[in-house]
């Protein structure tokens, strides 16, 4: 017989407090899909397990006024696509979300999780840097705020303080004429692993790109956001000529891996190709915002 | 370490039961409460013949703790068919939706699902919906079309 703990913490502090008394041997479970995965394959054995659906600031979709939303951690992307408001204003980041694993995988699923896997190909992390989306952490000393592109460190890793746990994303209020989009190249149809990914968020006003953000997975050992895109989109029209730009930008940003998925060559490439394809999608849905 | 006392709802009726911390939704249901209409494939979340719902919510049980069930509310294919068949179950009789019937009850348990939600599904929708199930007999037309037939029959009925 095993001797692990599960614990089942209803607020954040007793939860903060457990993980931190593990001393890096506990495992926050959100929705489990890749923790027990990893665990009956032996990958990881943590002693204690701290269960945070117990906590209602981690299960819960919260407005916060003109477009801005606070999702906790660990809602399920179930839940993300049944949220009668969210999808219409971040459809690129519950798209993206809704593309990990199958109905029964998002019942349980987060983005919290997603997030924390730090798997360079996490499907909700491009378009969570895409939305501008800031994590709010808390640990033993308190509770701060970062960048969703600056949690991942590397494959499996985190730039995150002993104790801390990921508590939630806090989606940017959105102006008028805003949308955003997220595609992924798989071989397949559905149910697979990027080989790219691409996450574009933008603002139009008649017609002229005022502001964007674009995320790249899988084509490098962190999710990138990747500026100079940005910046060739911003103030264009979103012409070939800017759309060629930020392509390039894309290539340009690239570090891929050659693995069994895909090739350098290939993964530099189609990079450029999905951030075409992305940004138009995107565009389409901002001009009917 | 102790077992952990559970107190939950299955298919409408409270039960309670011991689990070890790590065990697995689907352990204790296949073992110590013997419902065993649950089937283990791959234990790792791809198959889908594991297939329950958790507060309503299509999971896989293999990828739920027990302890987790704290509380919530679990369905099971066992809860499917009241005095008579569900609508499901009986047209995957009638069209022979099934061959080694392993992967059935997690088929049966996400159609009910997705027709509670969408009753008049496309044959997109549908397979889609089930692509986290897997089926190594029946090349999944004769599901999908007895899933669609479902869909159609109880859409009628409710006119």
């Amino acid at each position: 017989m095993s001797d692990i703990q599960y614990l089942a913490p209803r607020t954040l502090d007793e939860a903060v407090q457990a993980f931190a008394a593990t001393a890096g041997k506990g495992r926050i479970l959100a929705g489990g899909t890749d923790l027990l995965v990893q665990m009956r394959a032996g990958v990881v054995s943590p002693h204690t397990i701290i269960d945070i659906k117990k906590i209602s600031e981690m299960t819960s979709i919260e407005e916060t006024g003109q477009g801005g939303f606070r999702i906790g951690a660990a809602v399920a992307g179930a839940a993300l696509r049944e949220h009668p408001t969210l999808r219409k204003v971040w459809p690129g980041v519950v798209e993206a979300t809704n593309l990990i694993g199958s109905t029964q995988i998002q019942g349980r699923a987060s983005a919290g999780g997603n997030l924390c896997n730090a798997s360079p190909a996490g499907d909700s992390v491009p378009a969570m840097v895409a939305a501008g989306a800031v994590v709010t952490v808390q640990g033993p000393k308190g509770r701060r705020e970062l960048p969703v592109e600056a949690v991942p460190k590397s494959p499996g890793r985190l730039n995150l303080e002993p104790g801390e746990i990921v508590v939630g994303f806090t989606l940017p209020a959105r102006p008028k004429g805003s949308s955003d989009a997220y595609l992924r190249m798989i071989p397949r149809t559905e149910m697979d692993i990027a080989v790219v990914g691409c996450g574009v968020s933008l603002t139009l006003d008649k017609g002229t790109c005022t502001a964007a953000r674009v995320g790249l997975g899988a084509v490098a050992p962190t999710v990138l956001l990747v500026e100079d895109a940005a910046k060739a989109l911003i103030g264009s029209k979103l012409d070939d000529a800017a759309l060629d730009k930020a392509a390039d930008a894309c290539r340009a940003a690239c570090r891929p891996i050659d693995d069994k998925r895909g090739t350098i060559a290939y993964r530099t490439q189609i990079a450029g190709v999905l951030l075409k394809r992305t940004a138009a999608i995107a565009a389409a849905r901002a001009k009917s915002n | 370490m102790a077992k952990l006392h559970v107190s939950t709802t299955i298919n409408g009726e409270p039960q309670e039961f011991l689990c070890d911390p790590e065990q697995s939704m689907l352990d204790v249901l296949r073992g110590p409460l013997g419902l065993t209409g649950s089937k283990e494939g791959c234990g790792s979340g791809d198959c889908g013949a594991c297939s329950i719902t958790l507060d309503g919510r299509l999971v896989c049980s293999c990828l739920m703790l027990a302890a987790e069930a704290e509380g919530r509310q679990i369905g099971t294919i066992e809860g499917m068919a009241g005095e008579e068949l569900h609508p499901l179950q009986t047209k995957f009789l009638e069209m022979a939706a099934l061959q080694c019937g392993i992967c059935t009850p997690g088929v049966l348990m996400a159609a009910k699902s997705l027709l509670e939600r969408n009753p008049d599904p496309t044959e997109h929708e549908v397979r889609f919906w089930l692509a986290g199930n897997l089926c190594r007999c029946t090349g999944y037309d004769k599901i999908v079309r007895a899933v669609m037939e479902t869909a159609a029959d109880m859409r009628g009925g409710a006119r």
